[in-house]
């Protein structure tokens, strides 16, 4: 039975958890970075030489994808905290915000990245 | 009352406030950050390096790492305790994500000063 589905607010609400652990993990993936990139000159060219290969960048844009869906999300949150946005139609337009302005976002730092 | 002995502050509406106080800091640092590697598309080493020996970024990015750990927490807890039912798996869960927090603070203490 599928008589129930997910309203719009729901879905940015999910998103907002599942980038939320992604980002977890992916602290590790930027320290981890950050040590190599800090460490040395070597160290550092060699974080550079490795954002060439495809797969480091294609990790690279997952992390900061998660980090901007999770900060847009985040911003929403904070503004209905202080009241903005609390009807129903609200939510709706808020929720609708949150993805059309973090899907630009990841697809500016998808440019970035490449 | 209610009373959940995982939550972070012992109290709702204190989890519910560090998880917007932290989350500002980690907005912030976010920005900064985002913002330093965006205006520096020809960034060097040495100019890498003086940004993370100067003491204000290191106290930014320590706070950084404590916010994300108390924000994790919360953010993690209010996972586990809405998805995770048996008690024992999720003691389990959040004991793992206690120590991946806390071992990302002495690591990144550990790359902030070059221990």
């Amino acid at each position: 039975m599928m008589a129930y589905t997910l309203p719009l607010p729901g879905i940015t609400s999910l998103l907002h958890r599942i980038s939320g652990v992604l980002l977890f993990a992916g602290v590790a993936v930027l320290l981890y970075m950050l040590q190599s990139s800090l460490v040395s000159e070597e160290g550092f060219n060699g974080v550079k030489e490795c954002l060439q290969a495809p797969i480091a960048k294609l990790i690279v844009w997952a992390v900061v994808s998660a980090l901007l869906y999770h900060f847009v999300a985040g911003v929403k949150h904070l503004l209905m905290d202080t009241g903005v946005g609390e009807t129903l139609e609200g939510a709706k337009a808020g929720a609708t915000i949150t993805l059309v302005v973090s899907a630009v976002l990841i697809v500016l730092a998808g440019v970035w990245i490449w | 009352m209610v009373t959940n002995v995982t939550s972070f502050g012992r109290s709702g509406l204190y989890d519910w406030m560090m998880q917007r106080v932290t989350a500002v800091i980690l907005a912030a640092y976010t920005v900064f950050i985002l913002g330093y590697l965006l205006l520096n598309p020809d960034l060097t080493y040495v100019q890498w390096k003086e940004l993370f020996d100067g003491t204000c970024v290191r106290i930014f990015s320590l706070l950084t790492l404590l916010s994300l750990g108390g924000h994790a927490w919360v953010g993690l807890w209010t996972i586990a305790t809405d998805y995770l039912k048996a008690t024992g798996v999720r003691f389990i869960f959040q004991a793992i994500c206690g120590a991946v927090m806390f071992a990302y603070l002495v690591w990144g203490i550990q790359i902030l000063w070059g221990l």
